[in-house]
Parts: structure tokens; C-alpha cells; sequence
């Protein structure tokens, strides 16, 4: 009944979708207030019905409602509750209707907060989020169903949620992933609704700045959430893969990072108009090519989603109408806006149009790898290839170390003109960054690496300037506390995301040159040394979880002699899914982790094991919830919450006149 | 025209189509060159067998696992095993490490590494992947057209 219930919501959800496109469009058409006014009204009602949808196959999940085949294939009666809520979303079906209500609260969310808006603007950019979410849900309806009963004879149990997912990186990744990807849909119907009015100002910009880098920030979370999740949880030690999956959320970042620089300059100096609205396309797009590479199982890729060929053409045919759609659109009515403004090869302009090249070009490069597959296949006849991590090495580092110096440089660029003095007052950090990375890099490292000095260095020059540029503005303040906190949350906000890559840049660094692993056949007592620790087994024995059986073994590790940790690493077995499962155990601490995992048994009572020692790998992800916060914070700006009180000033005038 | 007394708009122009036809130059070139030496080509057990893969290149090869094809070493982590492609050809990778947590005979794998002349691929990954159900395309493909085969042929599997 529940879940009949769910797909009754979903249904008439998708009636209320239809609705939002239909008659807000009507009524800016016909200049009708009251039908523009329903946007609101009707994307309230989306949202409800999607949540009633989205909890009532939660209930199924609670409930062990093992009749429903998606929680009959994906939860057991054995399975924790917090992994029962999250297997919702473990596989196709229950993850697009979270992505699909994801999509609906994004739709609320701009109509609850879009007070500074015309409301015709307001009706347009609902209508199109309207249409979009009827995309989703007719998707859902029509091909992947989380509803469907198996009756009358339904299992007894259920089929269990892969091992692998049992985890809390499952109940935190996806969700923050899709708030990313979908969130993307809003500068897209930001920029589509600008076009359709034809007056492509710097207005729409404004509005979709806290959006976008909002939609960014959440992108940013589900990526490092993701890379750290695949790091401790598939046993190879690995943080990045460069998988097609990995890349589809990849993609949307780098257009999306280029969107909120592209959107700043266009707001502030109103250049950039029509490529601005391209990005805001793109970054959509993206998002969807990346649902459609994931779940149409064209290539291969270790996030095996169930995959079907009719879900792939649907998804397909959706990214042809909504990219055909824009980019028609787009070829019509951008052909007549020019960008006014003039600036010098100096300007924070120029910098920005370089950031946004290198970024789009990294993109396009990394496109081009996880496609070739496919092109090669095409035209050599169905020859197979798989394209490797060295590629996108390749191409890839070379573009981003010319944006990091770009982007050491631009914090104290001006618009229309940098002083060149001040240009160059940018150089003697880079001299003194090279120096202290140079002598750390000789007292603590066990090779000399150039590359690593040379990225390290550009990550210490990054924040030397940041830090500068920060002192800069308060250092002829007599009271200088005060003046910090008179700078805009904005400012902050590119503080914190400029630091959160520069703390990347070195975790990955330091880490790719000066990890050092061993995969070894151990029994007990054995002793391997690695990077001066000594990892000792000392003892095999089988444990017994809630829903697995497991070997566990106890490595203890010593440095010149003294225990410093004891790592218990797993390998277990599930038995109702049948599926063996790595556990590794992690030592971590703020400038190495060390890593072991256990292989199989190789007879005669020893195990492979698997040991890393990674130094900054921490920093890593530290970085990259660095660069979400400072997303988060540039909407804390006041610029946008001024906005909306001056609208309310303005009613409150009219109202009382 | 001089390029010192053009508007500075049209100067401005001029350099972003410049930097974007630089830019989109070099990191074409850059793509191409690094695809060239980075695509590995999938063989089927049928080609290797018949000679028709390169040796002393980074190739993917792949089938289903022997049953009782796997060996271990007593000393360290060298494993080698068959893979097929369930008719009449058989590969054997021999392989230094772990191997997957999904690795199992009868399961279907792919290898990467390096032919030798003993028709032997010594293998630098060996991948199997999450799903129990899931079939790397390039297997579910080998295996199609070794049934096709074989029911031409009027052998059965």
C-alpha cells in the first residue's frame, strides 16, 4: 500500500511538473500576473509530493517491504538501519528519485528565496525547472521504477546491499554529489530564462552567483567525500582513478569552477555576457552526460551500476533535447549582446578569461579521454580500448600548473587595470616560496624531487599572496581587527577556496611522489619495513560482525623499536550477497597515513598484505572541504541579502503610499 | 592598421582569439600525442593465441577464469591462471600482487601488462569488477562471438 502510495505521489508530482512548465509560460505569454503567480504555489506542491514519493519507499526500506523488488534486491533484515535508509539511494532506481527530489527542492528552494526577482523572471525560471524535473520523473516512471512489487511469491529476505556500500561514505557521498550535479540546473534556468527574455544583462548574473557557487560547493563536497570514500574503502589505496564515473563528476566541477569565476566578471564589469550563459549550458550538461555515462553502461568503469541500454537511450535523448534545445536557443538570441567594457592584458579580466580557458580546456581533455573508447570503437570496427591514468596526467598537470600561477598572481589584480608595479610585487613570494619548500624539501625528504618543488612551490606562493593580499587591506587600518571583519564574506569566501587548493595541490603532490607501498606474503610474527616503520603481524583470527563473517589481522607497528599503532585490517565475507570484501585499517594523522589491507589467504597460513605509507594524503580532501566552505561563504555576502531588503523597503514604501 | 592604435576593444578581441587558438592548439596537440601513447587495445584469448596481439606492449586481455587453473607461488605473491574465452582458446597471466576482492574462477577478468614470447601476458593490473552480475563489455563481446562460433561449427560449449 505504502509504496503504491509513493508511486501515486510520483505520479501526480509529475502532473504538478507539468503544470509548472505549462502554466507560468502561459502566463508570461499572455502577460497573465495570476498564472505567473502559480510558479510558486505549484513548485511547493513538486516538492511535497516528491518528499512523500522519496519518503514512502524509505518506509518500504524500514519497514523490510521485501514485495518492493528495488528493496528486495537491495536491503536485508540483517543489514543496520542507518545503511537500510541509505541503500535507497545504493542503486539506479532509488538514486534518480533522490537526484529527482533533489531537483524539486532546488525548484523550492528558488521559488521560497527568489524575492529580488521580477516575477516574471521568477515564473520563466521555474517553468524551466519545472520541465526539467518532468524529464526525471518521466525517466523514473517509464524506466526505472522503485515501486514495482514482486507478487505474488516475493523472497522471504532480501538479496542485501553490495558490501561495499555498507558504509557511511554511501550515506554522504551520493546525496552530496546530486545536490552538485542537479544544482547546476538553476544557473541553467537562470540563463536560459535571461534568453528567452532577450535582455541578457548583468542582472541574471547576480542572481545566479549565489546559486552557482552554492550548486559548486556541493559538487566539491560529494568529489572529496568520494575520493576519500574510495581511498579507505576499495583496499587498493588509491584516491583518484581517473574512472569514467570519477570523471563525469569531474567535468561539471571544472566548467562549474570556471562558471563562478566567468559569473564574477560579468557581474561586476558586465564582460563575458554571452560566454557566461554558454558555461551555465555547459556545467548543466555536463551533469547530465555524466547520469547518462554512469547509468547507460557504455563504458566501462568500476561504479557498476545495474545498466541498461533502454535507460542509457532515454537519458540520451533527454541530453540531445535539453542541449540541442539551449544551444539552438542560445545561437538565436545571443547574436545581438555585446560586452562593452574594454580592459588591459593586466585586468583581473584577463585573468579570469585565462582561468576560464585552462579550466574548459582541462574539461575538454578530459571529455576527449573518457570518450575516445567509444570514438576509437566507432571507427576501427568495434576494436576495444581502455584509455589509462597516464593521459590524463599528462594533459591535465601541464594545464593546471599555468592555472596555479594565474591564480597566484590574481588576488591583488584590479578590473580594467592591474598596476604593473603591483603585478610585480607579486614575484619575491615566489622566490621565498621556492626557498622554504626547497630547503624543507632537502631536510625531510628521502629523494629530491624537481617536480615536487616546483608544484609545492606555486602552493606556498599561492597562499604567501592570498595572505599578503589579506594584509594589504588592513595593514594601513589603524584598527585592524575591525577592518577584518569589514571585508565581504565574498572575499573571504575566494580566500578560503584559493587556500583550499593551494592545501590540495600539496597533499596530491607530495603524496603521487613520496608514497611508498609493498604488497607482501605474511604469516604471523613476519615483519616488513617500509619508509622507517616496521609493520609486524602479529596474529591472524576470525570475528563475527552483524550481517558478515571476517578474518581479521592484528599488524602492529613500530618506529626505531617503539609500538606506535596497532592496525586491525579485515577481510570479510557477507554471506547473503556472497561478496568477499577488503576492510583496510588506517593510521591516520595530519601528515601521513599508514595503510594496510589484507589480500587472500595464499596458503600455508599467510596472507597477502598490503601495506602504504602516505604522507599528506590528509590534506587532500582537507583541501577540498576547504574550497566547499569557501563556496558556502561567499552567499553569506550581504550584497545578496541587501538586495532583498531594498525590495522589501521598496513594497513597504508602496504600500504605504 | 596599426596595432597600437587600434581600440583597445578591438585589441582586446583580438588577443582572446589569439590565446584561444593558442591554447586550443597546444592542448589539442598535447591531448593527441598523450592518447597515442596511452590507449591500450583489448585482446581477445582467439587473437592471442593466434598470434595476431603485439608483444613487448601494454595490452588488455581478459576472459573467463580456468577452474583450477590458478597457482600460487610458496614464496611470494606470484599467481598465474587461464583465462577463456569458454571455446577453444586459453591464455595464461601470470601476475605479481593482490588480486581483487571479486577474483574468483569461473569469473570474468581483464588483465593489463605485457605479452612475452612464450604467449605468456605478465600482467600490471588485473581488474574484476564490483558486481556480481556485471560483465565487462569487452568479455560479454569475446564470449558472444565464441558461441557464435561454435554453433556454426556444430560443436556445442
Amino acid at each position: 500500500m505504502i509504496a503504491e502510495l509513493g508511486h501515486f505521489s510520483l505520479i501526480l508530482a509529475l502532473g504538478l511538473g507539468v503544470c509548472l512548465a505549462v502554466l507560468p509560460s502561459i502566463g508570461v505569454y499572455r502577460r497573465h500576473e495570476g498564472l505567473m503567480r502559480l510558479a510558486g504555489s505549484l513548485s511547493a506542491g513538486l516538492f511535497v509530493f516528491l518528499l512523500i514519493s522519496f519518503s514512502c519507499l524509505a518506509y518500504a526500506f524500514w519497514d523490510d517491504d521485501f514485495s518492493v523488488a528495488y528493496v528486495a534486491r537491495n536491503s536485508n533484515s540483517a543489514l543496520p538501519l542507518q545503511f537500510k535508509l541509505s541503500a535507497i539511494w545504493g542503486a539506479h532506481e532509488g538514486s534518480f528519485l533522490l537526484w529527482t527530489l533533489i531537483m524539486g527542492g532546488w525548484t523550492f528552494a528558488v521559488s521560497v528565496f527568489s524575492g529580488g526577482l521580477s516575477v516574471d523572471m521568477r515564473a520563466r525560471v521555474l517553468a524551466i525547472m519545472g520541465a526539467l524535473s518532468i524529464g526525471f520523473m518521466l525517466f523514473i516512471l517509464l524506466t526505472s521504477n522503485p515501486f514495482d512489487r514482486i507478487l505474488p511469491v516475493f523472497p522471504a529476505d532480501g538479496a542485501d546491499l553490495n558490501p561495499l556500500l555498507q558504509d557511511f561514505g554511501l550515506i554522504v557521498h551520493p546525496p552530496m554529489l546530486y545536490m552538485g550535479y542537479v544544482g547546476f540546473a538553476v544557473p541553467f534556468a537562470f540563463a536560459i530564462a535571461t534568453l528567452t527574455t532577450g535582455r541578457l544583462d548583468a542582472a541574471w548574473a547576480r542572481w545566479s552567483r549565489p546559486w552557482t557557487n552554492v550548486a559548486w560547493a556541493f559538487l566539491t563536497v560529494g568529489i572529496t567525500l568520494g575520493s576519500w570514500w574510495a581511498y579507505y574503502e576499495l583496499g587498493w589505496g588509491g584516491w583518484w582513478f581517473w574512472d569514467a564515473v570519477e570523471n563525469a563528476s569531474f567535468m561539471p566541477w571544472l566548467i562549474g569552477t570556471a562558471l563562478i569565476h566567468s559569473l564574477a566578471a560579468t557581474e561586476k564589469r558586465g564582460v563575458f555576457k554571452s560566454w557566461t550563459v554558454l558555461l551555465a549550458i555547459f556545467a548543466f550538461s555536463f551533469s547530465l552526460l555524466g547520469a547518462f555515462l554512469v547509468r547507460s553502461g557504455v563504458l566501462t568503469s568500476v561504479h557498476a551500476f545495474a545498466v541498461d541500454p533502454e535507460r542509457g537511450m532515454f537519458i540520451l535523448a533527454f541530453l540531445v533535447l535539453v542541449i540541442g534545445g539551449s544551444l539552438t536557443l542560445y545561437a538565436i538570441k545571443v547574436s545581438g549582446i555585446k560586452s562593452e567594457a574594454g580592459f588591459d592584458w593586466t585586468a583581473r579580466e584577463t585573468m579570469i578569461l585565462a582561468n576560464n580557458l585552462l579550466l574548459v580546456t582541462a574539461a575538454g581533455a578530459v571529455l576527449l579521454g573518457t570518450l575516445y573508447p567509444l570514438i576509437y570503437e566507432a571507427l576501427t570496427d568495434g576494436k576495444k580500448i581502455s584509455v589509462g591514468p597516464p593521459y590524463f596526467n599528462a594533459v591535465f598537470v601541464p594545464l593546471m600548473l599555468l592555472l596555479f600561477a594565474i591564480m597566484a598572481v590574481s588576488p591583488a589584480s584590479r578590473w580594467k587595470k592591474t598596476p604593473r608595479e603591483t603585478l610585480r610585487r607579486q614575484f619575491p613570494a615566489l622566490i621565498g616560496s621556492l626557498i622554504v619548500v626547497a630547503s624543507l624539501v632537502l631536510a625531510f625528504a628521502t629523494e629530491v624531487s624537481v617536480a615536487v618543488i616546483l608544484i609545492d612551490t606555486l602552493a606556498l606562493w599561492i597562499v604567501a599572496n592570498l595572505v599578503r593580499d589579506l594584509w594589504s587591506k588592513v595593514a594601513n587600518k589603524v584598527a585592524k581587527l575591525p577592518a577584518l571583519f569589514q571585508q565581504t564574506m565574498s572575499y573571504y569566501g575566494m580566500l578560503l577556496g584559493h587556500l583550499g587548493i593551494a592545501v590540495t595541490i600539496a597533499g596530491v603532490c607530495t603524496t603521487v611522489y613520496y608514497t611508498e607501498e609493498k604488497d607482501l606474503r605474511m604469516a604471523a610474527g613476519d615483519v616488513a619495513e617500509l619508509a622507517g616503520y616496521e609493520f609486524r603481524l602479529n596474529a591472524m583470527r576470525q570475528i563475527k560482525g552483524p550481517n558478515y563473517v571476517a578474518d581479521q589481522g592484528e599488524v602492529e607497528v613500530f618506529q626505531e623499536g617503539r609500538s606506535v599503532v596497532k592496525l586491525y585490517p579485515e577481510k570479510r565475507f557477507y554471506a547473503v550477497s556472497k561478496n568477499v570484501m577488503t576492510e583496510a585499517d588506517i593510521d591516520p594523522t595530519l601528515f601521513r597515513d599508514l595503510f594496510v589491507a589484507l589480500g587472500e589467504p595464499v596458503g600455508d597460513d599467510a596472507w597477502a598484505v598490503r601495506i602504504h605509507y602516505k604522507p599528506f594524503v590528509r590534506w587532500i580532501w582537507f583541501g577540498g572541504l576547504l574550497i566547499a566552505l569557501g563556496g558556502f561563504c561567499t552567499v553569506l555576502d550581504r550584497r545578496y541579502r541587501a538586495v532583498k531588503r531594498s525590495r522589501q523597503a521598496a513594497v513597504t514604501l508602496g504600500v504605504a503610499a | 592598421m596599426k596595432f597600437g592604435k587600434m581600440k583597445p576593444q578591438r585589441r582586446n578581441r583580438l588577443m582572446i582569439v589569439g590565446l584561444v587558438v593558442l591554447s586550443a592548439g597546444a592542448a589539442v596537440s598535447l591531448a593527441l600525442t598523450a592518447l597515442n601513447e596511452n590507449i591500450n587495445l583489448f585482446y581477445s584469448p582467439e587473437q592471442i593465441v593466434r598470434g595476431e596481439a603485439p608483444r613487448n606492449t601494454l595490452i588488455r586481455a581478459g576472459g573467463m577464469v580456468v577452474e583450477n587453473s590458478v597457482k600460487r607461488s610458496t614464496t611470494d605473491l606470484q599467481v598465474s591462471f587461464l583465462v577463456s574465452d569458454m571455446a577453444a582458446s586459453e591464455v595464461m597471466i601470470s601476475y605479481v600482487g593482490i588480486l581483487p576482492d571479486l577474483f574468483r574462477e569461473g569469473q570474468g577478468v581483464i588483465a593489463r601488462g605485457v605479452l612475452n614470447d612464450q604467449n605468456v601476458l605478465i600482467a600490471e593490473e588485473v581488474l574484476a569488477k564490483h558486481d556480481e552480475t556485471y560483465m565487462p563489455p569487452e568479455i560479454m563481446q569475446t564470449l558472444a562471438e565464441s558461441k557464435a562460433k561454435a554453433e556454426k561449427n556444430g560443436t556445442s560449449l
